[in-house]
């Protein structure tokens, strides 16, 4: 099967660095795979992210996603994507439905219209069952200023799956979320997952949610260190333990 | 179709944006009055007789052109805050064109500046500023290019500008002396030879002048306070907008990507 996401020899140097930030790493997913890419502060998994989801330039190397070369389809990427930011990117001054409307209107779901009650009924239908299932029902009209941090997280990864994309990029989605919210979100982003054959792209310092990953992926200092199924790499051991091990060793190294 | 959604889009949130922002409703309304009433006024107690025109008038007509250009450059360079509070980002891996952003930012920080000026229209007729709806509608129309000429200002200087804070510190410096150069104030036929220059590079500056063909069309003053033809504001503007516009986005595109 071909993968969805193929990355060769990918490099990013940022300017005013001495180092690179992403040093040559390359590495494939498949579609519908659940893909953690996991690595200490600072090891390059933001900035992987970023080049991956376009919106930052690489240095050089080759990038392929759903079928679309980076250099020449930056467009059509950016459909098949959807984006869960490491800070929260709402807009405080709308509402929560305002800000899916937004996006969907963005994506050419709908045709844009300014007031909810003009929308057409299959739009509506789907915030409403979406935000059932994330729990937020009742807040999806107030305002963001209202909203608490699981509360903005929920709608944004209600947001990040309006436009049904092929691959879900999660840039610790699930910091600062108590942990029946975290539960809830993982869930939730599963059952997608299983109906849609969503591919997740996953970054967490959660090492247990990169558990039932098919594939992990540990990079440090811009490099690939380790990479396989967690059962690979933890070898009976927990898969934190054997992250710890993998890190701790690369520094001893150095 | 898909774009001129996206602009539509990205216009609209910024005029929701506004109406939910009531002081700055309201200092859009009062800003005016300072510039017209107060300004205007006391330069027209004292310097205002034996001009051959009304000065009160004269400084509407250029106020209601700076407000246009004003308000849209300075509500495009609010794209700044957006990235500060991550909300850029929303745009930036949206399946659009780059130009169908900075346009429907444009289009927007437009709209917003009209409800703008709704408030100069009032203070204008309490002053005695009368039109016709031919003129009235004339001086929309000019209003709109002095608009889409101030936003696509805005992302060009936005595009050379890294944070906010710069922002703040840079903007009065390329905003104020445009006020004065372009004529808002005093005519520009008048002015000594480096000012006279100055005010010919300054965007503002023709943006002012078809503003004053819009008012004074067909009235026996319309030589005294104008400077260049409707022709040739028209290209400057038409041409500089393009410009703005693209070298704007290129920049800025640039700049945000590669970091």
């Amino acid at each position: 099967m071909n993968p969805i996401i193929e990355v060769k020899n990918l490099v990013k140097r940022y300017k005013k660095a001495d180092e690179n930030a992403v040093d040559g790493i390359s590495f494939s997913v498949a579609e519908g795979e659940f893909f953690a890419f996991l690595g200490p502060n600072g090891a390059g998994k933001t900035t992987t992210i970023s080049i991956l989801t376009t919106t930052l330039a690489k240095t050089a190397g080759f990038v392929k996603i759903a079928g679309f070369e980076l250099d020449k389809n930056e467009k059509e990427i950016r459909q098949s994507i959807g984006v869960i930011f490491q800070n929260p990117s709402l807009d405080k001054n709308l509402t929560g439905e305002e800000n899916i409307r937004f996006h969907a209107s963005l994506y050419g779901l709908h045709p844009f219209r300014p007031f909810y009650a003009l929308m057409p009924d299959e739009y509506k239908k789907r915030v409403a069952e979406l935000s059932r299932v994330v729990g937020i029902e009742k807040y999806i009209f107030k305002p963001i200023k209202s909203y608490s941090g699981g509360m903005k997280r929920k709608l944004e990864i209600v947001r990040g799956l309006m436009h049904n994309p092929r691959v879900l990029f999660l840039d610790e989605p699930t910091t600062g979320l108590d942990p029946l919210s975290r539960k809830n979100v993982w869930s939730y982003l599963q059952d997608v997952r299983k109906k849609e054959n969503t591919t997740i792209f996953l970054t967490t310092h959660y090492l247990e949610e990169a558990e039932s990953a098919d594939h992990v992926c540990i990079i440090n200092h811009g490099r690939i260190v380790a990479y396989g199924t967690p059962r690979d790499i933890s070898h009976e051991k927990s898969l934190e333990d054997a992250y710890l091990e993998i890190i701790t060793n690369e520094y001893a190294r150095v | 179709m898909r774009e001129f959604n996206a602009i539509l889009t990205i216009a609209f949130r910024d005029l929701t944006k506004l109406i939910r922002d009531r002081i700055r409703i309201l200092a859009g309304l009062v800003f005016p009055v300072i510039f017209i009433g107060v300004l205007g006024g006391s330069l027209s107690a004292n310097i205002g007789k034996g001009l051959g025109f009304d000065f009160l008038t004269f400084v509407f007509t250029g106020v209601f052109a700076q407000v246009f250009f004003q308000s849209s450059a300075a509500g495009v360079i609010s794209i700044i805050q957006d990235r500060e509070e991550d909300f850029s980002q929303e745009l930036f891996v949206a399946p659009v064109s780059r130009y169908s952003i900075v346009f429907g930012k444009i289009l927007g920080e437009t709209m917003v500046a009209a409800v703008q000026i709704a408030g100069i229209f009032i203070f204008g007729l309490i002053l005695g500023v009368v039109f016709s709806i031919k003129i009235f509608l004339l001086l929309i129309l000019a209003g709109l290019f002095a608009s889409f000429l101030g936003g696509a200002f805005g992302v060009f200087v936005l595009a050379n500008v890294g944070s906010q804070r710069t922002m703040a510190q840079i903007f009065p410096f390329v905003l104020f002396p445009q006020v004065f150069l372009s004529g808002v104030f005093a005519p520009v036929e008048n002015f000594p030879p480096i000012l006279a220059f100055l005010s010919k590079i300054a965007p503002l500056t023709y943006a002012v002048d078809l503003v004053r063909y819009a008012y004074y069309s067909g009235s026996p003053e319309l030589s005294k306070v104008t400077a260049f033809g409707v022709t040739t504001d028209i290209l400057v503007m038409l041409t500089l907008f393009f410009i703005f516009l693209f070298a704007g986005t290129i920049l800025f595109v640039r700049k945000e990507r590669n970091r």
